[in-house]
């Protein structure tokens, strides 16, 4: 397998008012074309740095990243992310369609890119909602807009921030075996960043774990679960359980008072989450009654 | 009854009330309201069947004044919404042009009549420059405002998908700015009337403002009623337009919260 | 530190074009003074008795008529915002009045007033009657239902929470409408001392140097003091804004 994307003692300082912030200290790894890689971190490691840089949109202050060998300098083409942010990364003045087709206008003819924009919709089953405004939809309906949209513009590289931390927990399960498939089907590189243990066992082909702030590998785990996988299966596996048992004792490893501190902040966190998340089911139920009757 | 037939019927138990009390004063400078319609009769509509009715007043005062107005309004709006988008976007920019920007607005328009008199001399390029400059601060430091609040992630989401420049401006800057831009052009259209009349009062012998100083200096308080009343349903009508046209426009907001532009300035 | 700078590089860069311009040619030299002109007069006129004088007439006015529009269109304001059948009564009235242009009312104020200080800060009221009024409701409008409903469970009657509770939330909101309501006074003070002449005032003193000696380095001194006077009131009432009410987010004003 050839290296499709290559990290290269890759550091990142933010320069801030107050002072400067060390996100990212060292990272190297590689990526290996049609691989599906999961990040895994505590919050606030600077994950989303990570992508950033890779993505082209702010420039590392150490160390490069190259993709097919070349450096990169600017977004290069063929990639597309996932923000984590995905409320604010939709646009509130277009329709669900239209948000999703709004990266293919520049490659792409208008009957085409209605046809691609259905299409997608239809996969993370958002085919009804495709004339709706994001805001009528909820939260984890709006992260499968943003979802949707990066998988239509078919891109060579796909980078994921958290990109399932708000959708319900059966949702969660149809996205991700979603994503494994069209991996296969169009043979993505993915990077997916999550801080849910499981997730990254049950997608990834690789795993990387990273320490807590600034960013450093702490381990690059080959995950061998037969393919293809399969929810509960899967999840049962002794491969998977043990696994599963490894990257938590990594990320615990080595922890100072501090960063079980961070830890529990981000728990707390996602713990909030979760419930937002069964909030904006009840609030997507009703807005649905509402957009019904009226 | 509904609150739209009560607000009506107030509004005509006030100009009753207005005719009664005007026919009981009987004082020249307030005519009564029956007056002044039918001297607003007299002056706008009592032309021929196929000018449909409109005097010749109307083409000769009543629509070069609005052609002014929204003239004007238009030229302030496209110069106003490109240079403040532009600066909007650039912190640096908006560094440098700031304080100059502030003074400018602080410069109550008229007082550059004399100037525009000078320079475009009486007529209509000096009515246009008065507008212009009198409008295009509120349109151009709410565009400013408006294509500011284009957030970090949608500036990345579209630098990821590498959308075109076009497609950046117009797609994405442009309707992030538009609830600010409306805000600006509803409170510059309003602000246009008063420049018009402004300009008008000097620089022509066409327009309602001029007829109104006709009015006055020949005492005719009918006529000169008429006008103010012209103007304020002109106002009226224009505003009214235009919000119809910005609620379509802005049909994808969450909830119609429109503030009153005052409030935005 | 930097912005400021730059504010001043600006500043300087605008100066700097205006003064070619004015010499270019492009416009005859006497249409369009360079600054270094119009600044020499400034400074001149800034030890003139008279010029001063109308500069203080036209902020005297100003004063007064920010301060007679606040005062009638506050409680005004209140009324309106808290009787909403009163509001949607007279809402026909008031979309009507408030697009009549004041310098309309021009030419049949001098005939009911003459031509005096009267007539000027009459048409100012006028005009800046309309942004604390709207604001004023808006700001009743956006009132926090949970604060009245607390004074009130707290047995405070309606008078009282008027005054203990909405007038100092809405503050804010009319403090907004006041900065609003002294630009738009400064420029219906300026037009009617420029259009109608008679009382003295920077307006006045602007049209006679135009008309009377067609010294446009005098115009362009005035209008610069003109909006001096505009960047002040705006900016002073901005800061009393931000100390007064730090509170309030809902400023409403440009930062
Ligand atoms: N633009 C920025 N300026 C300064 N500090 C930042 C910026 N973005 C992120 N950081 C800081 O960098 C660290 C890593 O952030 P991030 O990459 O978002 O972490 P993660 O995605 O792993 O939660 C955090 O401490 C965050 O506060
Ligand atoms: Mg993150």
């Amino acid at each position: 397998m050839t290296a499709m994307l290559s990290v290269a003692e890759l550091g990142h300082t933010y320069q801030a008012k107050d002072g400067a912030h060390t996100a990212i200290a060292d990272l190297s790894f590689e990526v290996g074309a049609g691989e599906l890689v999961c990040v895994v971190g505590p919050s606030g490691c600077g994950k989303s740095t990570l992508l950033r840089t890779i993505s082209g949109l702010i420039r590392p202050t150490r160390g490069e990243v190259s993709l097919h060998g070349d450096a990169v300098r600017g977004v290069p083409e063929d990639l597309a992310v996932v923000f984590q942010d995905y409320s604010r990364s939709l646009f509130p003045w277009l329709t669900v369609q239209k948000n999703v087709e709004f990266p293919l206008k520049r490659t792409l003819g208008r009957a085409q890119r209605r046809a691609r924009a259905a299409e997608v919709l239809e996969l993370v089953g958002l085919g009804k909602a495709a004339r709706k405004y994001p805001w009528q939809l909820s939260g984890g309906m709006q992260q499968r807009v943003a979802i949707a949209r990066a998988l239509a513009y078919r891109p060579a590289l796909l980078l994921m921030d958290e990109p399932f931390a708000s959708v319900d927990a059966q949702t969660r399960f149809e996205l991700e075996d979603l994503l494994l498939k069209v991996k296969e089907e169009h043979d993505t590189t993915v990077l997916v960043v999550t801080h849910d243990i499981d997730e990254s066992v049950y997608l990834g082909d690789r795993i990387l774990v990273l320490s807590g702030s600034p960013a450093s590998v702490v381990a690059d785990l080959r995950v061998d679960l037969p393919a293809p996988r399969e929810q509960i299966a899967t999840r049962e596996s002794e491969a998977f359980v043990a696994l599963r048992g490894e990257v938590a004792r990594l990320l615990n490893v080595g922890k100072g008072a501090e960063e079980l501190r961070a830890r529990r902040k981000a728990d707390e966190r996602s713990a909030r989450k979760w419930a937002e998340a069964e909030r904006a089911e009840v609030s997507r139920a009703e807005a649905e009654d509402r957009a019904a009757t009226s | 009854m509904n609150r739209f037939a009560q607000r009506w019927l107030v509004f005509a138990g006030l100009v009753v009330a207005w005719e009664l009390g005007t026919w009981f004063a009987d004082d020249p400078f307030f005519p009564r309201p029956t007056v002044i319609a039918d001297a607003a009769r007299g002056l706008w509509l009592s032309g021929p069947v196929d000018q449909l009715y409109l005097s010749d007043a109307v083409f000769q005062h009543v629509l070069p004044s609005i052609g002014r107005l929204l003239g004007g309004w238009a030229i302030a709006a496209v110069i106003g919404v490109a240079i403040g988008v532009a600066l909007g976007r650039s912190a640096t920019a908006m560094q440098y042009a700031g304080p100059v920007l502030t003074f400018l607005r602080s410069v109550p328009p008229p007082a550059l009549v004399p100037v525009f008199l000078l320079v475009f001399n009486v007529g209509t390029q000096m009515q246009l420059a008065t507008i212009v400059f009198g409008v295009l601060w509120p349109i151009l430091l709410n565009s400013v405002d408006g294509a500011r609040s284009v957030d970090t992630t949608k500036y990345e989401t579209s630098a990821v998908f590498r959308i075109p420049k076009a497609q950046w401006v117009l797609g994405v800057v442009l309707p992030a700015a538009a609830p600010k831009i409306f805000a600006g052009l509803r409170v510059s259209l309003s602000l246009s009337l008063v420049l018009m009349v402004v300009s008008e009062l000097v620089g022509t012998d066409n327009g309602i403002g001029s007829q109104l100083l006709v009015a006055q200096r020949e005492f005719d308080f009918p006529d000169m009623w008429a006008g103010i009343v012209l103007l304020g349903i002109l106002g009226y009508a224009l505003n009214t337009v235009l919000l119809a046209f910005e609620r379509r426009a802005l049909s994808w907001q969450p909830k119609r919260e429109r503030t009153p532009a005052t409030v935005e300035d | 530190m930097r912005a400021l700078t730059r504010g001043l590089l600006g500043v300087a860069g605008f100066l700097v074009v205006w003064e070619l311009f004015g010499r270019s040619g492009l416009v005859p030299a006497e249409y369009l003074p360079p600054p270094t002109v119009v600044g020499v007069e400034l400074v001149g006129l800034l030890g003139d008795e008279a010029f001063l004088r109308d500069v203080i007439a036209t902020v005297l006015a100003l004063l007064i008529a920010v301060g007679l529009s606040t005062g009638i269109a506050v409680p005004l304001g209140l009324v309106l915002g808290s009787v909403p059948a009163v509001r949607h009564a007279t809402r026909a009235v008031v979309e009507f009045l408030r697009p009549i242009p004041s310098v309309a009312l021009i030419p049949l104020a001098i005939l009911l007033l003459g031509i005096g200080p009267e007539m000027k800060i009459t048409l100012a009221v006028y005009a800046a009657v309309w942004p604390i009024l709207f604001n004023t409701i808006y700001a009743l409008d956006e009132l926090d239902p949970l604060l009245v409903e607390t004074a009130r469970v707290f047995g405070t009657g309606r008078v009282r929470v008027l005054f203990s509770v909405a007038l100092p939330s809405a503050l804010p909101f009319v403090l907004t409408g006041v900065r609003l309501a002294a630009t738009t006074c400064l420029v219906v003070l300026v037009s009617v001392e420029l259009l109608a002449g008679g009382s003295r005032g920077l307006g006045q003193f602007i049209m006679d140097s135009h008309s009377g000696v067609g010294r446009m380095d005098l115009v362009l001194a005035g209008t610069v003091v003109a909006g001096v006077i505009g960047f002040l009131v705006n900016e002073g009432l901005e800061r009393a804004q931000r100390r007064w009410v730090a509170w309030s987010s809902a400023t409403g004003g440009r930062p």
